[in-house]
């Protein structure tokens, strides 16, 4: 058994992905709120190596490239919550970002930590789907610095599994600024507002033009090993005009696309009454809204 | 096991730690840097009492490593003795009555720092939004908010 005995601060992204390259067994560190836990109760093994990205500035900031919005896998909870782009083009996220934990956990948990976590019940990750978010990865496996960048539903293998290859860093999420007439909507259920995992969360996203939801995509957290899209609502809601006989045909494919499991925080039952019951109210509040 | 040794500002004060890689920041403040008024509650960020706050920001330091406070302004509970502010709030807590087995309370004290901070005089709803991260298992929270609240008025 190989035990931590390594401790790296790289200062540049360059440098990182060439140390990732070469130690092979590293341990990623950014906030730290879930990995100092985790390894406390023995959920995750420290490798060998130990890498605080928290020092590269590369992987902070956020900012527009044309027609996304780019946001450093560094950026706190906190500083997505407060940022003028992501209040003006992405209020979903700021409002996800609002009912995150706590201010302390806000103050140092990452984008990039939240998302590499995978967790089924990641509190980012399903209005970060919901509004077509991208991941970028970066590695270096030869002399030239490799970016590639890959849909986030794609990058969720399993709870704490993700397609980020040993060797590569996740260095931001891509963000498509939403068009004209663009509605989203984000409802995280748990026992108390602060510092809660969610027993579900749902979230769901569209361009609502006549009295019609097109462009739909809908996701859910905490009913599967990893957010999962939802994908016969979606067909449910597509092109159709958003009235009563469309939301409980909604309400009900939602219901039925789901397969929770049942834990500490709620039963498999009551997650999919919930997911019904709360489909049904966020398609009702955006029709009476708009 | 491998040891790092680290330079940050601790209340002020120029300090220099080795510590193993894997130790916590509060680990690290109340067993090598031997302040011991920032507690362990949960260990797990749940409960708040091991408030500090790093280049202006509060954090939980049971989650924080404590090779990430190098080259970092770090203030404890005990480095609101030299801050005003920080005064105000602890006398506030005393005069409300906000404290009874006093375990949160460093804690709350330094939550409450980092929320006048950013907003000086808020809302009652804020002052709670604010602490939602601190645990209270004595009081039921309404003198902590009365004291907060005082704090910021005066």
């Amino acid at each position: 058994m190989t035990a931590l005995d390594n401790y790296v601060a790289p200062t540049s992204l360059e440098q990182a992905v060439v140390q990732l390259q070469e130690l092979g067994e590293v341990t990623i560190l950014a906030g730290g709120t879930d990995l100092m836990p985790q390894s406390h109760a023995g959920r995750v093994k420290f490798k060998r190596t130990l890498m605080n990205i928290r020092r590269i500035p590369e992987l902070r900031g956020i900012s527009r490239e044309g027609d996304e919005i780019r946001i450093g896998a560094l950026t706190t909870i906190t500083e997505m919550m407060a940022h003028p782009l992501v209040r003006e083009h992405l209020p979903l996220l700021a409002q996800a970002a609002d009912h995150f934990a706590s201010d302390q956990i806000r103050n140092a948990g990452t984008v990039g930590g939240n998302i590499c976590n995978a967790s089924p019940a990641g509190d980012t990750l399903v209005p970060l789907m919901v509004l077509g978010a991208h991941v970028e990865l970066a590695s270096k496996p030869d002399d030239t610095l490799f970016r590639r960048s890959m849909p986030l539903p794609e990058f969720f293998v399993g709870p704490g599994k993700t397609r980020l290859a040993p060797a590569e860093l996740l260095t931001a999420v891509r963000i498509p600024i939403p068009p004209k007439g663009f509605v989203a909507r984000f409802h995280k259920f748990g026992t108390r507002p602060a510092l809660d995992i969610s027993a579900i969360s749902i979230g769901v996203a569209g361009v609502l033009k006549d009295g019609k939801l097109s462009q739909v995509r809908v996701a859910f957290g905490a009913v599967a090993p990893t957010p999962v899209c939802g994908c016969a609502t979606e067909e449910a809601l597509e092109g159709k005009k958003l009235d009563a006989a469309t939301i409980a045909a909604a309400a009900k494919a939602a219901q039925d696309e789901v397969h929770p499991i049942s834990d500490v925080r709620a039963s498999a039952w009551y997650r999919k009454e919930m997911i019904h019951n709360m489909t049904r109210r966020i398609l009702e509040d955006v029709s009476a809204n708009h | 096991m491998s040891q790092q040794t680290i330079n940050f500002t601790l209340n002020g004060v120029p300090t220099r730690v080795s510590v193993p890689v894997q130790m916590s920041a509060l680990e690290m403040i109340r067993n090598v840097a031997g302040l011991t008024g920032t507690k362990y509650g949960c260990g797990e960020g749940e409960c708040g009492a091991c408030t500090i706050i790093l280049d202006g920001v509060s954090l939980n330091s049971c989650l924080l490593f404590a090779v990430e406070c190098d080259g970092r302004q770090v203030t404890t509970i005990e480095g609101l003795a030299a801050d005003p502010v920080g005064l105000r709030i602890e006398k506030a807590f005393v005069e409300a009555g906000a404290v009874q087995c006093g375990f949160c309370t460093p804690g709350m004290v330094m939550q409450a720092r980092q929320l006048l901070e950013q907003n000086p005089h808020p809302s009652r709803e804020e002052i709670q939004r604010g602490i939602e991260g601190n645990l209270c298992r004595c009081t039921g929270y309404v003198k902590i908010i009365d004291a907060i609240e005082a704090a910021s008025k005066e």
